[in-house]
């Protein structure tokens, strides 16, 4: 492990969550047989990956009567945690364009929810909080022919054509338990609503209903709840563990359109290897009067004090920015984590019964900041795999694994598989490496560079919080005030949804205070300089990140429509 | 009986509302969902149809609202109503409280009901009154911001917060009321009842099917016209006190309440 | 005509100030408009002549008395309908408060009228009268005016001040009203109850609200007797009320109440706007928090960064001292 050693300095991953999501959401169906809801195939997950397998799925139906009939009268069911689809989609994010036009050969693309196509691009190295340099564009970086597009807009868009072909699209809904019988998936359950604070059930209380399915599809984005448990259950992981980055992002109306896309690198990351800082920037047009700016950095960090949102604040006092910004007005926020482990860690994507799609899968390519075009190719595989195989009346869905693995989604994450994990070596020497990767097609070094899990590094104050600016409210913000722009309204007597160990170490808790965008976490007034801490989970801002699901505690998902309401991201 | 749930699909209070600066209206774009007083109406009528103390035939949403309005009746049809009545009509475009509520009237008439329940405000505008014009036209007693209602004797006891405390006022039947969401918890609709709404009656209705007189509804037919936005005042920045000396502190906040008159 | 015709609720002989303080706008509104401002009341015996003439202090040439059921909406409704009838009024006006929401909007259906609610301001503009109403959390302005022969016009509470702008007493006339089937449909059972137990800060003056600052729920000893030296009740944040040490009752912000008081006095608040949005609206601020970077303080009108515990018991003496009490 590259991780220095300072005495005394404890990680994370030696403080697991409360947690065995085999035994805990994995089970058989538990209503009595007339009181389940059956439906052919049942995504969980309204994002790109999951409403394209069900445009694919009830498109290629449309020639299958006696499919159709099998299926019953609920074909194709979605199912999706926030108030909408899209209300907890966040990304960038320029999309390659290959995936929608698989999904849809006859929508022109004038017609499609994007912001337009890349016409001039830029990277940037900052140097530090005054100057940058312009690098020739590497070719990971080079983005011709591509849109951008915001990932919440465009879920809504396929969640609206997926309804229009006849899906039912259930929002509001939580899958918390994968069914299982008979070493099959059988579908999922439905979570409970109307639980209060300490799960007992409130005047109003709703079970949750089981909903059986012949298919039943896993899209739930980063790191799923499902997902994680079925991988476990399954036996699906790779050799090497998933790793995540953060991503903060605000959506700003600006006075002067933004001409170009832009990525940078740098400040106001560290450079050392110690740290394990690597990310950076994006700042991309949305039309004339909006832009998308995020910031990203990778979750195996080593300083405490590390905060994605507080480095994006800090990010936007540097004047290049500032010459986008200036005289806007902050219109979104959100956050996200990403899965960069690439190829390494994609676990297998089938179980009989059962397939992954999109980022559960692992389907992200770091090196090119693309995603949502996979999650949509390997939606359509999925519903065509799917398709083939119930009409065989079978439920192994194996030929969909390799199919993945045959497709592009395959080949860019081999060709890009060690281009992340050089840069644990620090930003210079993992730049050179990672240019020599590409150059060679990833040919050079070869050999299979391990991932390491991101909450095994040991962690410590590292003093980067000095760098962090005041928020003034209208330029540079809070966190709480972020999240009030999300739009999250979770009841104050929610359940609390996020496994955690209470009582850890204070570097651990300060860390999972900075870490968090949402401002979660807290290290009580009281508590001990050091060691041992109650830590405080003010779990209803959570926007579902899924960070802390990376280092040392696990995220499930809330009531259904607790959360943001992203619409813009 | 016949119970009638007014129910209105708004802009989602979580998103962030602004004025679309081309047209100066409110961007009513984006996150639309049943206006939550509503749901607490909705509520109301289940109750008092699973309550006992009346036999309560049928439970009918109805709106007014573009197409996509349908959703706010699925939405009430999820959580019990047996079906619904969707009045849509371009004509309606740009109506305001008293020419929404004439029309709303007149969709509620040939449904002839015994009492008509409605949120006592919407997240996007009208606050306490599309439920006192109902009644006017209709004819019916009315009460907002009720928060207890209990049918008696086949009149209902209401009760609900005035100028000067708790009022308990007795109605008679037929009658308007509008709900405060301190009324009760709604319930959550079962996944069940979700996936079947589309099976439950939905009837579309036009102005020219209700004879709705086409003068009094519409932007031409609003009597009151809303624009000219612009931001309030600036708020003067506050004067801050370091308390060092508390004695001093205390003289110098009580100066300022005095001047201010609030001593 | 521009006369104005407004609703004076009353009970037990004494008349809202919500109410007085319409009629006092209205008298300066029709003033500017060359007219006279009218006042409806309904009621029984105790709406003496004496009394309804006073009415004449805040500005109203004329009170229109009509007998009927008092706290109801639609034979005011009845009653304002036949006064207009009568007298041709151009706008009527109500003070903030649930009445004049239910009967400003019977009678904008009644004569088919324009009607604008939760007014904040209203002025005189070429012989009309235009109402500002906030709109988006109050930050934007709308404005609107008014079609047809009668423009109704809701306050919102507490938009309207009461001034004494009237030259003695109103001429007071009765008003004999035919009043309409439903209005008598609904009867007043009881009136006005009080209720202890509910915490109710939405109506009150002056609110003494607390947060986490306070330390524990002991520290709510300290608003509540500050509250008592102003009058007023005492509120809570989110934070305090999950934590035990307040009822939900009296909790302000994004998912408790919203209240615009006179003095909204906040003690150990952080400000953060999910509590801001419960409590913006408020006239006067002052805030009282250790910590000097509280982004409470940024829109406070008036900031004391310093010892709640002990500035609150001082304050809550000096206070009753000035008060006499």
């Amino acid at each position: 492990m590259a991780a220095p050693s300072r005495k005394g300095a404890v990680a994370p991953i030696q403080f697991p969550p409360p947690v065995d999501s085999a035994a805990e959401f994995v089970g058989p169906p538990t209503d009595s047989e007339d009181e389940r809801i059956e439906v052919g195939v049942a995504i969980v997950g309204g994002g790109p990956a999951g409403l394209a397998c069900a445009n694919r799925l009830l498109a290629l139906l449309e020639g299958e009567p006696e499919l159709t009939e099998r299926l019953g009268e609920v074909p194709v069911a979605v199912i999706e945690k926030g108030k909408s689809c899209g209300a907890h989609n966040l990304s960038g994010a320029v999309m390659r364009p290959s995936g929608m036009r698989e999904l849809f050969p006859d929508v022109p693309e004038s017609e499609w929810p994007v912001y337009g196509e890349v016409e001039d691009e830029a990277v940037y190295l900052m140097l530090n909080d005054r100057r940058s340099v312009r690098i020739p564009t590497p070719p990971n970086f080079r983005n011709h022919g591509n849109y951008v597009v915001s990932v919440a807009e465009l879920s809504r868009w396929l969640a609206e054509r997926a309804e229009e072909a006849g899906a039912y699209v259930l929002t509001e809904t939580s899958a918390t338990k994968l069914l299982v019988q008979d070493g099959i998936v059988r579908g999922i359950r439905s979570g409970d609503k109307g639980r209060g604070r300490e799960g007992e059930e409130l005047p109003n209380f709703e079970p949750g209903s089981d909903v059986t399915a012949k298919a039943t599809v896993l899209a739930e984005g980063t790191w799923g709840h499902l997902t994680g448990a079925a991988i476990r259950k399954f036996d699906l992981a790779s050799e090497d563990p998933q790793v995540w980055a953060l991503g903060v992002k605000e959506v700003w109306e600006v006075p002067t359109p933004l001409t170009k896309v832009i990525h940078t690198m740098g400040w106001p990351l560290r450079t050392g290897a110690k740290w394990h800082e690597f990310g950076g920037s994006w700042i991309y047009p949305m039309g004339e009067d909006k832009v998308s700016i995020g910031f990203v950095s990778r979750l195996d960090h080593t300083d405490v004090t590390l905060s994605v949102h507080d480095v994006l604040q800090q990010f936007k006092l540097h004047p290049r920015v500032r010459g986008i910004l200036e005289g806007g007005r902050r219109i979104g926020w959100g956050a996200k984590a990403i899965p960069e482990g690439g190829y390494w860690a994609m676990p297998k994507l089938t179980a009989p019964g059962m397939v992954i799609c999109g980022d559960a899968g692992g389907m992200v390519n770091v090196p090119e900041l693309k995603g949502i075009h996979y999650a949509i190719h390997a939606g359509i595989m999925a519903a065509e795999r799917i398709v083939r195989a119930l009409k065989a009346h079978s439920t192994d869905f194996s030929q969909y694994d390799s199919a993945v693995h045959d497709s592009v989604i395959g080949e860019d994450l081999y060709r890009s598989r060690n281009m992340a994990q050089p840069f644990e070596k620090g930003f210079f020497v993992g730049g050179a490496i990672a240019n020599a990767m590409l150059a060679t097609g990833g040919r050079f070094p070869g050999r299979h560079w391990k991932l390491h899990p991101d909450a095994g590094n040991p962690v410590f104050r590292g003093g980067r919080d000095k760098g962090y600016p005041k928020p003034d409210g209208k330029y540079t913000f809070d966190k709480l005030s972020s999240v009030f722009v999300t739009g999250n309204e979770t009841r104050d007597d929610a359940p609390n949804h996020i496994r955690v160990q209470k009582r850890v170490p204070r570097e651990i808790a300060e860390m999972w205070q900075w870490m968090c965008p949402a401002g979660v976490y807290e290290v009580p007034e009281d508590a001990p300089e050091e060691g041992r801490v109650d830590v405080i989970v003010n779990y209803t801002n959570c926007v579902q990140c899924g960070a802390i699901t990376a280092k040392g505690g696990r995220l499930t998902p809330p009531e259904g429509g607790d959360g943001p309401l992203y619409t813009n991201t | 009986m016949k119970i009638c749930v007014l129910v209105k699909e708004v802009p989602d209070a979580a998103v962030q509302k602004r004025i679309d600066q081309a047209t100066g209206r409110m961007d009513r774009s984006g996150e639309r969902n049943l206006n939550p007083f509503d749901t607490h109406a909705i509520e109301a009528a289940m109750q008092i149809k699973e309550g006992g103390a009346v036999q309560v035939d049928e439970v009918v949403a109805v709106t007014m609202g573009p197409e996509s309005a349908v959703r706010a009746l699925h939405k009430a049809v999820s959580l019990g109503a047996d079906r619904s009545v969707h009045l849509c009509d371009e004509a309606l475009a740009g109506s305001d409280v008293a020419a929404t509520g004439y029309a709303l009237a007149k969709a509620l008439e040939p449904e002839q009901p015994d009492i008509v329940l409605l949120g006592q405000q919407s997240d996007d505008g009208a606050c306490y009154t599309i439920g006192a014009v109902v009644a006017e036209h209709l004819a019916m007693p009315s009460l907002t911001q009720v928060i207890q209602i209990d049918v008696q004797d086949g009149k209902l006891r209401c009760e609900r917060q005035a100028e000067y405390g708790y009022d308990t006022v007795e109605v008679e039947l037929p009658a308007v009321i509008s709900v405060g969401d301190a009324i009760n918890e709604p319930r959550y609709p079962s996944l069940k009842a979700i996936m079947g709404v589309k099976k439950k009656q939905l009837d579309a209705v036009t102005v020219q099917g209700l004879e709705i007189d086409a003068g009094l509804i519409g932007a031409d037919g609003s009597r009151v016209q809303c624009g000219s936005f612009h931001a309030p005042p600036a708020k003067e920045s506050g004067q801050i006190i370091e308390d060092e000396d508390t004695d001093e502190t205390v003289q110098k906040i009580v100066a300022w309440l005095d001047e201010r008159k609030l001593v | 005509m521009s006369d104005i015709l407004v609703y004076v609720l009353h009970k037990d002989g004494k008349f809202n100030e919500n109410s007085l303080g319409a009629v006092s706008e209205a008298a300066r509104l029709s003033g500017e408009l060359g007219g006279e401002c009218h006042a409806v009341v309904v009621g029984g015996d105790d709406l003496t002549d004496d009394l309804c003439a006073s009415v004449g202090r805040w500005g109203a040439r004329k009170v229109l008395r009509a007998e009927g059921p008092e706290g109801l909406s639609q034979p005011v409704v009845d009653a304002m309908d036949r006064a207009i009838d009568d007298g041709g009024h151009a706008y009527a006006l109500f003070g903030g408060g649930l009445l004049g929401f239910e009967i400003g909007a019977g009678l904008a259906a009644r004569r088919h009228a324009g009607v604008t609610m939760e007014v904040t301001a209203v002025r005189a503009e070429d012989g009309e009268l235009v109402a500002e109403r906030p709109i988006l959390q109050d930050t934007l302005i709308s404005e609107s005016r008014y079609k047809g022969d009668l423009g109704v016009i809701i306050g919102r509470l507490n938009a309207f001040e009461m001034t004494e702008n009237g030259d003695g007493d109103a001429a007071v006339e009765n008003l004999a009203v035919e009043y309409s089937p439903w209005s008598e449909r609904a009867k007043m059972v009881q009136r006005g109850e009080q209720r202890g137990a509910d915490v109710n800060i939405e109506d009150a003056d002056f609110l003494v609200a607390g947060g986490r600052g306070l330390g524990n729920a002991d520290g709510f000893k300290l608003c509540d007797e500050l509250a008592d030296a102003f009058g007023g009740t005492v509120a809570a944040t989110r934070a305090v009320v999950d934590a035990g040490w307040y009822p939900y009752a009296g909790q302000i912000g994004q998912t408790g109440k919203t209240v615009a008081p006179k003095l909204y006095l906040a003690a150990g608040i952080s400000g953060a706007i999910q509590h801001k949005v419960g409590m913006q609206g408020s006239e006067n601020i002052v805030a009282i928090n250790k910590d000097a970077n509280a982004p409470i303080f940024e829109f406070s009108d008036l900031g004391v960064v310093g010892d709640l515990n002990k500035i609150l018991p001082k304050l809550t003496e000096a206070v009753k001292a000035r008060r006499g009490g």
